[in-house]
């Protein structure tokens, strides 16, 4: 009953999402108001439906429903509680339920916090939002309907073990809020475009949004990181897998995007570019999922392929892509140039850093699909993987990541260029000289290693003579100025974070007797031997390390190597020792022969600096949208109602 | 104004790729070894461990290379198709028994009849490296002067052999 | 006798307590791998192959046997005394560039090493010509006889205005 009930949902909202879509748009078209004012309750009536849908599909899973094909296929009786709810999205049709239930949380938002906005805005915007909802309730319901039945009721075939991890109660949610964010942004722009009026309210307003979902994506990717850190069991935290370009890329141009909203908000320039940005920033998350759900392109984690659901992606993607591009041809050339500036300006700093970006994005882009180009021209198979990315994506980044120390310091229209190295030298030569020290610390210099410290402490020092010049000066409190500096800060810590993983971690691979010690740097690890675990859906064997620092007892860790019973798969659970300044991360290997085990130790240091870096610019992200300036007209006009 | 369009021509391009992608397995690995001489090997025969059969042997001939194992259940999905094509006589099937035990591989042979003329064994999987093996099975088609004309991955279907295999085999042939 | 007893067992438990440190520090482990310079080497090229039956794991991480297999192979021919580039021609012979995660430079490829940079400098360069004729634009249209009436006819209302 509840499935039924779930799926008849889905219909409602499929038919309200049509209504959402067209009226308001036609409205808007017609300027006819009680057309545009369908847009709010549609969207809010929608959203119900889809979250009834959702709720369904969650009970269907808690319960264990194993009438329902979805729930058979990804969850099992033996299944832990919380494992059976995030099963909800660990099938295809289910993270295809998520989808659609988040793009109508972004549109309820969207209704609520617009009452600043002119009518005929918010129905385009919720009209757009309307319509690609439409796309993906329809693409659900003819080709993944989460809640189909089995002919006959059977135990499950349990979810995929690597999924079975608390982080999944949160990463997809939240990687898809960011993607789904995007929509946003999108619709502002299509909006913008449909009405002519691109000006820089236009910007003011689809600024807090693209942050949003720019700081949601940004924490999306670092949680995916760390879970394939912890739970891959070699320690690595970023493949240049397809999925996770797939994530990459509409970040990268999110990226951009934000930069260059700010352009257009102060200056009113850059109106065209910002939009095809928004348009493109979105494009990227609807062709993320499709390489991820149309098996085009083969990667660790793509799921089920199935050619009819990649041709039905395709064809709304090429739909509302293509349309959109075209709109964008149609319109763009009539937008007016904006304001003045010179050739070395803060605006010119940020056109360089959206053509690096863009640029950075192409690459990956190229590298994702080169595969695909060669094999349909039927020029033969190749791969790209992580060494043509590390190499195209340093030379591009590194520059990026200097001007992102100068830029927040230079002014708009024209910078005085003497003015501005004066201001700059000692932080400069201060950051040359300790980066070129630093790596000696480690007593092993490596040119990478002082170039990323170099790259760290440029954007440390560079912030820090921003704020203090703007203490100086008396202006007040900013949350889009210090959330900046905060998110160029989370760069840094990044960078070092990176650098130092890279160039400095070691690894060993060891056969170990009871007893037996193994020394990196200044650990000691014992291995006391490995014990039989049984856990609700496993078994397997748990190891223990004992772990001395210099001597002294420090803690102990216990790797586990499981053996999931419905699949049969072996799987292993490193243990980690989390640190400031290193991380240790063992993982069990096999039993070898004579009863000893394989262990593979890691001392990593720095490594968690990668994703307090990017924690750091989520935090940016979200204080600049708390900024004054976008909530003064709201309250302006409730002065006056 | 007709930069403007750009985004929309490169995208068109794309959607085109993406398209013809669809139908394409990313999975499958072309093999570079066609065209080039079947590489060497000398490996014991499943009948009679201490008798050997090396590509050499089968000079002159066109044969046709099936490289199982009974650990593998797609092979069996393949194998009703190789005994028929075997009785049909129209070309000969050598196997090579893939990281496998000779006793588990005569048992599937005993059980399910033996397409092949003969059936070396490859215990460690060498000989299959050198053939660029990366999943059974796959069937090898070579030709009179020892050179591999094509390759096959994953179970043989009677679509292939009627549409592929037994043209080339044909045409070698004469 | 008793305190004999005693004293035995607390001889024990210092022989024990004597033995137990020796226990705990049974021996170093041994790496793995027997030659573990060589397996460093074998693993940092691995690291830049791809594994076939896996599909997206390198070599050098993934469990499958035919990657195993592949291992022990490259270790016996670095063994053997062979280079790396060897090693890489004797698995592109096999199984053709798909094992190679770093693409080789050929006209094939000229388009996905190069293409990045030429996009860098092609949008740059574009944005570069864009930027001095927008320049140009902008001081002509503020210039222009047309504008400049309407200023002049803008300003002259406003002094009747006022």
């Amino acid at each position: 009953m509840i499935p039924e009930l779930g799926h008849f949902s889905l219909i409602l909202a499929l038919l309200l999402a049509l209504v959402q879509g067209v009226l308001p748009l036609a409205g808007a078209a017609r300027n006819n108001p009680a057309w545009m004012a369908v847009a709010r309750p549609a969207a809010r009536a929608q959203f119900l439906f889809v979250a009834i849908a959702f709720a369904a599909l969650a009970y269907s899973f808690l319960i264990g429903d194993f009438s329902v094909v979805n729930v058979t296929r990804n969850s099992h009786s033996r299944l832990p509680e919380i494992y059976r709810f995030t099963a909800t999205w660990g099938s295809h049709e289910g993270s295809m339920l998520l989808w659609t239930f988040i793009l109508a949380l972004w549109t309820v938002s969207v209704t609520l916090f617009s009452r600043h906005l002119p009518d005929d805005m918010v129905a385009r915007v919720v009209g757009v939002m309307g319509l690609v909802s439409f796309g993906f309730l329809l693409f659900m319901l003819a080709t993944s309907n989460p809640f189909l039945r089995m002919p006959m009721a059977m135990d499950g075939s349990d979810l995929n073990p690597l999924l079975q991890d608390p982080g999944m109660v949160v990463h997809p949610p939240i990687l898809y809020m960011g993607y789904v964010g995007f929509s946003v942004a999108f619709a502002f722009a299509i909006a913008a475009l449909l009405s002519g009026k691109l000006d820089a309210s236009w910007a003011r307003w689809s600024r807090p949004w693209t942050t949003a979902a720019w700081a949601f994506l940004t924490i999306g990717i670092m949680m995916g990181s760390w879970w394939a850190y912890y739970e891959l069991g070699w320690g690595g935290w970023w493949f240049w897998d397809p999925v996770e370009n797939a994530s990459l890329m509409p970040w990268l141009v999110g990226t951009a995007l934000i930069h260059s909203l700010a352009v257009t908000e102060k200056r009113g320039s850059f109106k065209a570019w910002t939009v095809f940005l928004a348009i493109g920033a979105f494009s990227l998350s609807l062709l993320g999922t499709f390489l991820v759900r149309s098996g085009v392109l083969s990667s660790v984690h793509s799921f089920a392929t199935d050619p009819t659901r990649g041709l039905f992606i395709l064809i709304f993607l090429a739909s509302v892509i293509g349309s959109s591009l075209f709109l964008f041809a149609m319109r763009a050339s009539k937008v007016g140039l904006g304001g003045r500036f010179a050739l070395v300006s803060r605006e010119s700093f940020l056109m360089v850093n959206n053509i690096l970006l863009l640029t950075a994005t192409g690459a990956v882009l190229l590298g994702t699909l080169y595969p695909l180009f060669l094999d349909a021209l039927g020029l033969g198979k190749i791969s790209v993987g992580p060494p043509y990315f590390n190499s195209v994506f340093v030379p591009l980044v590194t520059p990026l990541i200097f001007l992102a120390g100068i830029g927040p310091l230079a002014r708009w229209k024209q910078v005085n260029v003497p003015e501005l190295a004066h201001r700059l030298k000692w932080g400069f030569g201060a950051s040359v000289v300790v980066a070129l020290l630093l790596p000696l610390a480690q007593g092993d210099w490596q040119p990478m290693v002082a170039l990323g410290c170099l790259l760290s402490l440029w954007l440390a020092v560079t912030a820090a003579i921003g704020v203090r010049a703007r203490l100086r000066s008396g202006a007040g409190w900013s949350a889009n100025f210090y959330g900046m500096h905060l998110a160029h800060l989370g760069v840094a810590v990044m960078v070092i974070g990176v650098t130092m993983v890279s160039n400095y971690q070691t690894e060993r691979n060891m056969r170990m007797a009871v007893g037996e010690t193994v020394t990196v740097k200044e650990y000691t690890f014992r291995f006391d031997g490995v014990t039989d675990v049984t856990g609700p859906n496993y078994t397997g064997s748990r190891g223990t390390l004992e772990v001395s620092e210099n001597g002294k007892p420090f803690t102990t860790l216990h790797p586990e190597k499981r053996i999931y019973v419905a699949s049969g798969m072996p799987f292993t659970e490193s243990d980690i020792d989390y640190g400031f300044t290193r991380d240790l991360y063992v993982a069990l290997g096999e039993r070898l022969d004579d009863g000893a085990w394989s262990v593979r130790l890691f001392h990593k240091p720095f490594v968690v600096w990668i994703w307090i870096g990017a924690v750091l610019m989520a935090l940016g992200g979200f204080m600049a949208i708390t900024d004054r300036r976008y909530r003064i007209s709201r309250k302006k006009e409730g002065a006056k109602a | 104004m007709k930069r403007f369009l750009i985004p929309l021509g490169i995208f068109i391009v794309l959607v085109g790729f993406l398209g013809i992608g669809l139908n394409l397995n990313p999975r499958e690995v072309p093999s570079p070894l066609i065209g080039k001489p079947a590489p060497d090997f000398k490996l014991p025969l499943l009948s009679d461990p201490a008798r050997q059969l090396s590509p050499e042997d089968l000079r002159g001939k066109v044969w046709l290379f099936n490289v199982w194992a009974s650990w593998c259940a797609s092979c069996r999905q393949e194998h009703d198709l190789l005994l028929e094509l075997s009785r049909q006589g129209s070309v000969p099937i050598y196997g090579m028994d893939y990281k496998d035990q000779p006793g588990d591989a005569q048992t599937v042979l005993a059980r399910y009849g033996n397409p092949y003329v003969e059936t070396v064994v490859d215990i460690d999987g060498r000989a299959g490296i050198n053939f660029g093996v990366y999943g059974v099975p796959e069937t090898y088609l070579i030709d009179k002067g020892g050179i591999i004309r094509y390759k096959h991955t994953g179970p043989l279907t009677q679509e292939i052999l009627d549409r592929k295999i037994l043209p080339l085999v044909k045409e070698l042939q004469s | 006798m008793k305190m004999d007893m005693k004293r035995v067992q607390q001889a024990g438990l210092i022989i024990f307590a004597l033995l137990l440190p020796h226990a705990a520090i049974a021996g170093e482990a041994v790496p793995v791998a027997e030659d573990p310079v060589l397996e460093q080497r074998m693993i940092s090229l691995s690291e830049d192959l791809r594994c076939l039956v896996c599909q997206n794991e390198s070599l050098a991480g993934s469990h499958a046997d035919l990657a195993q297999d592949l291992r022990q192979e490259i270790r016996d021919q670095m063994r053997s005394g062979k280079s790396d580039e060897q090693v890489v021609d004797y698995l592109t012979q096999r199984y053709g560039d798909f094992v190679l995660y770093k693409p080789p430079l050929k006209p094939l490829t000229w388009l996905l090493w190069f293409g990045p940079f030429v996009l860098l400098f092609g949008t740059a360069g574009g944005f570069y010509f864009y930027l001095k004729r927008r320049g140009t634009r902008l001081a002509s249209e503020s210039l222009s006889a047309e504008e400049k009436k309407r200023v002049e006819e803008l300003l002259g209302n406003n002094g009747n205005e006022s």
